[in-house]
């Protein structure tokens, strides 16, 4: 059988104490080496920075709302749907989308890691890497919503989804009141991250500027 | 037995630490609270493209963390040690060099030929490494079927990685959806093969997981690989 031998082996210990010259010690040894491109790094933290974010689901979001057959396709199968809208890749290669509804509200969680949906939300926020989040959504979800201002009514159901696999989440919120005849730009206007989340709702349409 | 990172349902954690400034809307707050959080990010993700390791290996090496640097460690603190320890293990950095800060040589041609790009980063963030793949058999369960997850035999290798979480072995579930085959992290994060399998949602209700559920109807889903199920007489 074979073993897992590293336990022992803690190589990191010999770098500097500081997170920051600790990164900066890799970063120098490995472009040195000719392993990384200096500007490969710029690029990328100048997507996750700037490009990449929960927009891009709140445009999902949007649409789901606007467009029935949309939404029952994302509902069904995200993958093409998403993959046409160029929204699959890194960290969301593969999605699932689950609805909210009166009788039920979902919940995501990785409590192995941090999974989370890069191509359709961005880097996730730090409250949802703690640990606190991690270890307590799964045990007691409507505490841990109560904390973020969400009190769920008794008869609306909970479902928590723990990412564990290369499955990621996003949760359609229910469209908010009083949005008939919206437009989709003017409907994302009201998706907010925490919402697609599950740790949130969207804005009551009184909170934007009437389109 | 698991480790420190498998956390879901543990007691003792206060309350979650939101930033008020972390608003939930967009463009708010900095992605990056640190320039070094950025560095650290960008950095392992180049690394990670170099092909020496996969996702999971990655994954497996943050969990193999000693429980005391896992909890000291924050985030992308974890991240930059596993990348370290992982650089190390593969034989493309020695320990010196790390407490040097300094590479002795330069890499072999045939590693420096994979190097990440600037003009490459968008075409490989798009790409992504998706996971599923065919499975040759057919899936052992459907829709509605009720499974029991596998128990004492935590991971296949002592200590080793899996995608079960503590909380959930030995209890019901339903299935609610398979998603095909996929790659299987407890043997992919090895080096054992993706050895494929179907990989499924299932239900568990929360009065089974916890001795004091705050509602009835309360459930929580995970995606559990078909060698974690057994089927439910």
């Amino acid at each position: 059988m074979p073993h897992d031998h590293h336990d022992h082996d803690h190589a990191h210990a010999v770098l500097p104490p500081d997170p920051a010259l600790r990164v900066r010690a890799l970063e120098t040894i490995l472009t040195q080496k000719g392993l990384i491109d200096p500007a490969a790094l710029d690029e990328i933290i100048d997507t996750y920075a700037h490009r990449v974010g929960p927009q891009e689901g709140a445009r999902v979001v949007a649409r789901a709302w606007a467009d029935p057959a949309f939404r029952e396709a994302l509902l069904a199968d995200a993958d093409p749907v998403l993959d046409a809208l160029g929204l699959t890749g890194r960290q969301g290669e593969h999605v699932t989308v689950v609805e909210n509804t009166p009788v039920r509200h979902n919940v995501i969680v990785c409590t192995l890691c941090s999974c989370y949906p890069w191509t359709l939300l961005g880097i996730p926020p730090a409250w949802y890497k703690s640990d606190e989040y991690r270890a307590r959504v799964v045990r007691e979800p409507r505490k841990v919503l109560a904390e973020f201002g969400l009190s769920l009514p008794r008869d609306q159901a909970v479902r928590v989804h723990d990412s564990t696999a290369e499955m990621r989440y996003l949760v359609l919120p229910m469209r908010p009141e009083g949005t008939d005849g919206w437009g989709e730009d003017d409907l994302a206007r009201l998706v907010t991250r925490d919402s697609m989340v599950g740790t949130g709702l969207p804005r009551a349409a009184h909170e934007v500027p009437a389109p | 037995m698991t480790r420190l990172h498998d956390m879901g349902g543990r007691f003792g954690d206060g309350p979650v630490p939101v930033d008020p400034h972390d608003a939930p809307v967009f463009k708010q707050a900095p992605v990056f609270k640190q320039d070094w959080h950025a560095r650290a990010l960008a950095v392992t993700l180049a690394a990670g493209a170099l092909g020496q390791w996969n996702l999971d290996g990655s994954r497996h090496a943050r969990e193999r963390l000693s429980p005391r640097d896992y909890m000291r460690f924050s985030y992308y603190e974890k991240w930059i040690a596993a990348l370290a320890d992982l650089l190390v293990q593969k034989g493309i950095v020695t320990r010196d060099e790390l407490a040097a800060g300094q590479a002795g040589d330069p890499a072999p041609q045939a590693l420096r030929a994979r190097r990440l790009d600037a003009a490459a980063v968008a075409p490989a963030l798009r790409r992504g490494g998706p996971t599923n793949r065919p499975v040759p058999a057919q899936p052992r369960f459907g829709p509605g079927d009720r499974v029991r997850l596998r128990r004492a035999r935590h991971a296949d290798i002592p200590g080793g990685h899996t995608r079960l979480p503590g909380y959930a072995g030995g209890h019901a579930a339903t299935v609610l959806r398979c998603h095909g085959g996929h790659v299987f992290p407890d043997s992919n994060a090895h080096g054992l093969g993706e050895a494929p399998q179907p990989l499924y949602t299932v239900a568990l209700r929360a009065a089974d997981l916890w001795l004091a559920p705050e509602h009835p109807d309360d459930e929580v889903t995970l995606d559990a690989f078909e060698p974690y199920l057994e089927p439910l007489e």
